[in-house]
């Protein structure tokens, strides 16, 4: 039995980032975790599927290479290889976490945690033995999600035809044909890690678009790039029959009324998740829930118990790493007695690393609309940058909707090479308040894609230079 | 980890003081809050006291030099510690830095002669050729807790939003009173087009910078301010609000108002209204109570003070300062007294006299005098208050006009009780009579208004037994 000023359960990019900066702050803290630290997004999410996106991305600019005037000779592409780099990249990932701990002081408790009042967890360690620990100013539940499957379109996971994306990171080769089920982000990124790697890859989703929640521009630009690429995209499309056979799955799907059959080697399931709300004794100990299963917070991240917070996945979505990790930091302020700057949740960016790439901070055209706003857009093509030009990768577009009177950067969307990363210069606007004018005013160096976002300023001011 | 001694702003509108003396020696061991020196401000002479813990390794300020605030006076440090480098970088003088001053009014610069304690005696208001400098007489000069100058208005935004030409009006142009508000691009194009004064407006965001919802909650501000006005008006005197005060929002005909007189007449566009007092029976309850003996004597000053704090309490509109966007109407009645001092004068303050007792102000009022004039008064005595009284009847004047204390809006004159013929029921009669004049902002208060109040004053000190019910 150890004492500790706060036990975070889960050591996950929400747990393990609040850990750290309440070490910081002069607390003494614990991290109670069953698998290894990171969570999904180090073992099985961000971290690994961005270095299969990388080798895919390099996949395409093989391809590619004679055209920049570099003979490749004979090429091959092996997932295999390709999944053990990124599992590499994952454990290594997860060590540096524990280095950090280390470093901060934080305890590392290896087990599942259960609640025992506001002020102790009792943690089941890998041998079965049981020991309490008491948290005298906090506990944080960061317990994240999982996937679920979709048993209810006849899609239970199986773990060998029909898999979760756990499963589909640790493949050792690219299976021939994949069905995969749900165009949001991991959907999105898996269909260009296969099709880089020759599978030939179906995506399909219930509704009308590829990215449902992306701007619908993104979402038609995305589309057209994927057909060109031989990904079949079938949007609007519902699920009848399925079919599970030994090595493969076949399916019926239904578009506006038409039917057609798939047969496919894999189904990779990449819509849905669920918290993991279970076993951690919530309901014994007052820790109420939504209406969508997640842990109720208010915005200073306290539950409706007194002394329980939750933090991450499991208290709502958005689901993303970054926003957890904001929660993170957010609570071991409030905590060391510190006003924190409360989580902005209309200012979190959203990032799909497929290629191109997808990123978006705002609203949507669509929600303007819908919201009845007074606002203007701007757009600029990347055909029409010249770094773009350079590095042959001319797709895609920044396209900024602005508020017509004061110039407030209402959402900004940008498809293309390099999008996640020229976001953030429109997420920074947002949070200080610029204005498209201070944009502008901020010099551009050329030639950079950041010049685009700047032209897609003045776009919307009816000035854009270079269109 | 040596500790720099420098010249503290010991008051607010300090801007150098006079090194008196050295309390402790070179070699001395200090403890932070030990007193080092004495040094003599603008209105007292006040304690340095030592910020840190150590030894006083050097003195560099000598005894009777004058030094700006900020300048190095000394070193504290640990014993075998060097402190050359901190030395030789105090040079002549070095500005204050911010921490080093707060509340100061730094921006202020050379403000005139005596700001914010100055009913002295003559007609004239600020004379118009002291120009530029005289023109802003220090708002925060008195008083620590009040915001500083007000911030100059937005520069306009041009034709509208992106229309052609229209560059941000310079998005970050901090105002020119040193005193920046902080603030983001998107809530200064909000205000400006909604008219709304960013000073007027408290920042929610990092570091109080303002923010687009707090200017969009300020907007709503005003409304709540109508409800309270509509609620059934409450006895007229010993009122309770919440709060110590309430700020009104410039009308645009007050704006107006102000804008032109002050360019017609100055920067304290100043009014008098003069009246005639009986104080026959202020005479007689002072002769009652002086037999009762000298725990009981009450001047003359006295009741005019506790006459004026009633009156100010049943009338906010004069109990307010000009704050330049706004006006502030105070809950709470504190009258500041002028005092003669051998080198000037000096306004201590009566706080909260509309609820003190007659008595309790005479007593007070002598002891502050006292005070005054032995220089022992700290700054908390003679800032801070929202109206003044300035008396030269001992002195044998029979009227006067004194000039207002910025950002107060009125101060009353008060002259010698003196035996005059007056026309009762036709017939002259002698009666003690005293000669008042108010001087009055005209920005805060219109001439009826005035005229209203001073008819209160009036009645107050012609029926002194008002003051003690």
């Amino acid at each position: 039995m150890a004492s500790f000023d706060v036990i975070f359960i889960g050591g996950g990019p929400a747990g393990y980032v609040g850990a750290i900066r309440a070490a910081q702050l002069g607390m003494t803290v614990a991290v109670i975790e069953r698998e290894a630290l990171g969570g999904t997004c180090v073992l099985w999410g961000c971290i690994p599927a961005k270095a299969l996106l990388e080798s895919a991305s390099i996949a395409q600019k093989v391809k590619k290479a004679a055209e920049f005037g570099v003979n490749v000779g004979e090429t091959s592409f092996d997932y295999g290889v390709a999944m053990k780099r990124s599992r590499a990249i994952s454990t290594q990932n997860s060590k540096g976490v524990e280095f950090l701990f280390k470093k901060h002081k934080v305890t590392y408790i290896k087990g599942t945690a259960k609640l025992a009042g506001k002020n102790a967890v009792i943690v089941k360690g890998a041998d079965g033995q049981e020991e309490q620990h008491d948290a005298k100013k906090g506990v944080i539940i960061a317990t994240g999600s999982r996937v679920k499957g979709l048993p209810q379109a006849g899609l239970e996971l199986n773990k060998t035809t029909v898999l979760s994306s756990d499963e589909v990171l640790v493949l050792q080769s690219a299976p021939k044909t994949m069905a995969i089920v749900g165009a949001g982000a991991v959907g999105c990124e898996f269909a260009d890690v296969f099709n880089a790697f020759g599978t030939r890859v179906t995506l399909i989703d219930v509704a009308p678009g590829i990215l449902p929640l992306e701007d619908s521009d993104c979402s038609a630009e995305l589309t057209k790039a994927f057909k060109k690429r031989k990904i079949d995209v079938i949007a609007g499309a519902k699920i009848g029959k399925v079919k599970l056979g030994k090595d493969s799955v076949s399916m019926t799907i239904d578009v506006a009324g038409k039917s057609q059959t798939l047969e496919v080697e894999k189904v990779l399931v990449a819509a849905g998740r669920a918290p993991n709300i279970e076993e951690i004794g919530l309901k014994e100990n007052g820790v109420q829930l939504t209406d969508r299963g997640f842990i109720k917070i208010n915005d200073k991240m306290e539950t409706s118990a007194k002394g329980i917070y939750a933090i991450g996945d499991v208290a709502g979505p958005p689901m993303l790493a970054h926003k957890g990790s904001r929660e993170g930091v957010v609570v071991a302020e409030l905590l060391a007695g510190k006003s924190g700057h409360l989580v902005n949740y209309a200012n979190i960016p959203n990032a799909t690393y497929c290629h191109p790439e997808v990123a978006s901070v705002g609203l949507t055209e669509a929600q303007c609309k819908e919201k009845k706003l007074d606002y203007k857009v701007g757009k600029f093509p990347f055909s029409a940058n010249g770094r773009a030009r350079t590095s042959g990768e001319t797709e895609g577009f920044v396209k900024i909707i602005r508020d017509s009177k004061y110039g407030e950067i209402l959402g900004a969307h940008i498809i293309g090479s390099h999008a996640t990363e020229l976001l953030h210069e429109i997420v920074v606007a947002r949070e200080n308040e610029f204005t498209v004018e201070e944009i502008d005013l901020a010099v551009h160096a050329h030639p950079t894609l950041s010049e685009a976002v700047a032209e897609a300023c003045l776009d919307s001011l009816g000035k854009v230079i270079h269109a | 980890m040596a500790t720099k001694v420098v010249m503290e702003a010991l008051s607010p509108t300090m801007e150098e003081g006079r090194l008196v003396k050295w309390l402790k020696n070179e070699g001395d061991a200090v403890k932070s809050g030990d007193v080092l020196a004495e040094v003599e401000t603008d209105k007292a002479v006040m304690e340095l006291v030592a910020r840190g813990d150590g030894i006083l390794k050097k003195r560099i300020g000598n005894e009777g030099d004058a030094s700006p605030v900020g300048t190095l006076l000394a070193v504290i440090g640990a014993a075998d510690e060097n402190i050359d480098a901190l030395i030789a970088g105090a040079g002549t003088s070095s500005p204050a830095p911010a921490e080093a001053a707060p509340g100061a009014a730094q921006e202020e610069g050379n403000a005139a002669p005596a700001p914010g304690s100055a009913p002295a005696p003559g007609s004239a208001p600020v004379p118009a050729s002291q120009g530029a400098e005289a023109v802003q007489q220090p708002a925060a000069a008195r008083t620590p807790a009040a915001p500083a100058m007000p911030q100059p208005p937005l520069p306009p935004s041009g034709s509208g939003f992106g229309a052609p030409g229209s560059s941000t009006p310079s998005a970050g142009a901090p105002p020119q009173d040193g005193k920046r508000s902080r603030s983001s691009p998107l809530a200064r194009r909000l205000a400006s087009e909604r008219g709304i004064e960013l000073s007027q407006i408290h920042g929610s965001g990092p570091g109080g910078r303002i923010v687009k919802k707090d200017v969009e909650s300020a907007v709503v501000a005003p409304a709540s301010a109508q409800r309270a006005a509509a609620q059934p008006k409450k006895a007229p005197r010993f009122i309770t609000r919440d709060g110590d005060y309430q700020d009104i929002p410039n009308t645009q005909i007050r704006k107006t108002i102000a804008r032109r007189l002050a360019e017609s007449i100055g920067p304290v566009p100043t009014y008098y209204l003069t009246a005639e007092f009986d104080a026959g029976r202020a005479a007689d309850m002072r002769a009652q109570l002086k037999e009762l003996g000298d725990d009981y004597k009450v001047s003359f000053n006295d009741i005019v003070i506790k006459a004026v704090a009633n009156a100010l309490s049943e009338h906010p509109e004069v109990n307010a300062w000009w704050m330049g966007n706004h006006i502030r109407h105070f809950n709470r009645v504190h009258v500041a007294m002028a005092v003669a001092i051998p080198d000037g004068l000096i306004t201590p303050v009566i706080f909260d006299a509309d609820r003190k007792g007659l008595g309790e102000i005479a007593a007070e009022a002598r002891d502050l005098a006292g005070k005054a004039k032995s220089r022992k008064l700290t700054p908390e005595q003679y800032t801070g208050s929202t109206f003044s009284v300035s008396n030269l009847g001992m002195l044998g004047i029979d009227e006067f006009t004194a000039i207002i204390n910025p950002p107060e809006a009125g101060i009353l004159a008060v002259g010698a009780v003196e035996p005059k013929p007056v026309v009762e029921d036709g017939a002259v009669v002698v009666r003690q009579r005293m000669r008042v004049t108010m001087s009055c902002d005209h920005r805060v208060i219109d001439g009826a208004t005035g005229a209203r109040f001073l008819q209160t004053v009036k009645r107050n000190f012609e029926n002194p037994l008002l003051l003690v019910i």
